[in-house]
């Protein structure tokens, strides 16, 4: 199979995963389901993760597949069973609609101005940091796995600051929830 | 044993959990006895090989807790307290981000060549060698955010599985699942 053959064969796979991406995210939206619903966002969670694999960002897409497509999937489904399986029937607001209509629209209209995919001139690519993070790894931290290197050496503040998030996060789905559960198991009943 | 497991169907007539539980399903009883292990490797794989391939602290902290949870929502949430006692999983919550920010300080002290002091979280001190104190600060700090992560994790679901159903009048009636 010839370069350009593998190239083509590449952006055909691209195009169907983007294609069931937008299917999904629709499907998603007209859904009253809610069951469906949130196995479809797993879903589209998953098919997110293949795209970024196609692009080389092995790392955001193990993060979209576990966390996307696993664990916030269980999360929802832990919630629709304290509340209802179908969603009531809303009347049409049309500003909601339109203020969305204007917010994809400006999104949309914001990547035209983006470098292509891959391009050499792309401003993280003349960054004077690409080269002390890409030599610098070799030498300094010597890992083979760039990503690592700055996400833990490098950005380490910033980490840091990301797990105090994850923590704050647990800390105040204790304080919303109310602490720890009673032990409520006996009067549930019904056991066999 | 409880009626607690969050994906079990809910019956409408009094509103409890119905009966028929994942406990009972033979197939995913099985099926997850076999793969909560392999999940469990993996996820160690992924923290600790986090420096030659894709992944690192956070997935594998995500990673680790689906499998445990995988566990508790087969087997019932009994069982996984068992495995995870929720006290551990609250006091894993802290102590990752203690070891996270005790990797800083204690950098902070350690110099290395000429310079007496370090700074905080630069990893060059840790060791003799700075590309090896680079190496053990990666692998800890990654460590720290793997605990931090699995516990938080963990803590959320036990947070929203172990919440009794309440009736949400304007939700509608929760209803059967429909097989």
């Amino acid at each position: 199979m010839s370069a350009k053959q593998q190239t083509s064969g590449l952006a055909m796979i691209e195009l169907i995963l983007f294609v069931l991406l937008v299917a999904t995210a629709v499907v998603v939206a007209r859904l009253r389901d809610l069951f469906a619903a949130v196995m479809l966002t797993g879903i589209f969670s998953l098919v997110s993760a293949g795209l970024f694999t196609l692009m080389d960002a092995v790392d955001v897409a193990f993060t979209e597949a576990a966390v996307g497509a696993g664990i916030s999937t269980i999360l929802m489904l832990g919630t629709l069973s304290l509340t209802a399986r179908r969603e009531e029937q809303q009347p049409v607001r049309l500003l909601p609609f339109l203020v969305v209509i204007l917010v994809g629209g400006a999104l949309i209209a914001g990547t035209v101005d983006m470098p292509a995919y891959g391009a050499l001139e792309a401003p993280i690519h003349q960054h004077p940091m690409y080269n002390e993070f890409i030599t610098g790894t070799e030498q300094k931290v010597h890992l083979p796995n760039v990503v690592t290197a700055v996400l833990a050496s490098y950005r380490g503040y910033d980490t840091f600051g990301e797990t105090t998030v994850v923590f704050a996060a647990a800390i105040g789905v204790f304080l919303v929830l109310g602490g720890r559960r009673k032990k409520s198991a006996k009067i549930d009943g019904g056991t066999p | 044993m409880s009626g607690l497991d969050p994906l079990a169907g809910v019956d409408s007539a009094n509103g409890r959990r119905d009966p028929m539980r994942m406990q009972e399903k033979l197939v995913l009883r099985i099926v997850s006895k076999a793969t909560v292990p392999f999940i469990l490797l993996f996820a160690l794989y992924v923290q600790f090989h986090g420096d030659f391939g894709p992944g690192g602290g956070f997935q594998a902290g995500v990673i680790f807790a689906a499998g445990l949870i995988l566990y508790g929502v087969i087997f019932g949430l009994d069982m996984l307290e068992r495995v995870a006692p929720p006290r551990v999983v609250e006091f894993g919550i802290a102590l990752g981000i203690l070891i996270y920010g005790g990797v800083g300080v204690v950098s902070l002290f350690l110099g290395h060549g000429d310079a007496p002091a370090g700074n905080f979280l630069d990893y060059n001190g840790l060791a003799h060698d700075p590309v090896h104190g680079q190496h053990l600060g990666i692998l800890l700090v990654e460590l720290g955010v793997g605990i931090t992560v699995t516990a938080a994790m963990l803590a959320i679901f036990y947070m929203f599985a172990g919440r009794r159903m309440v009736e949400r009048p304007e939700f509608g009636a929760p209803e059967e699942d429909q097989p």
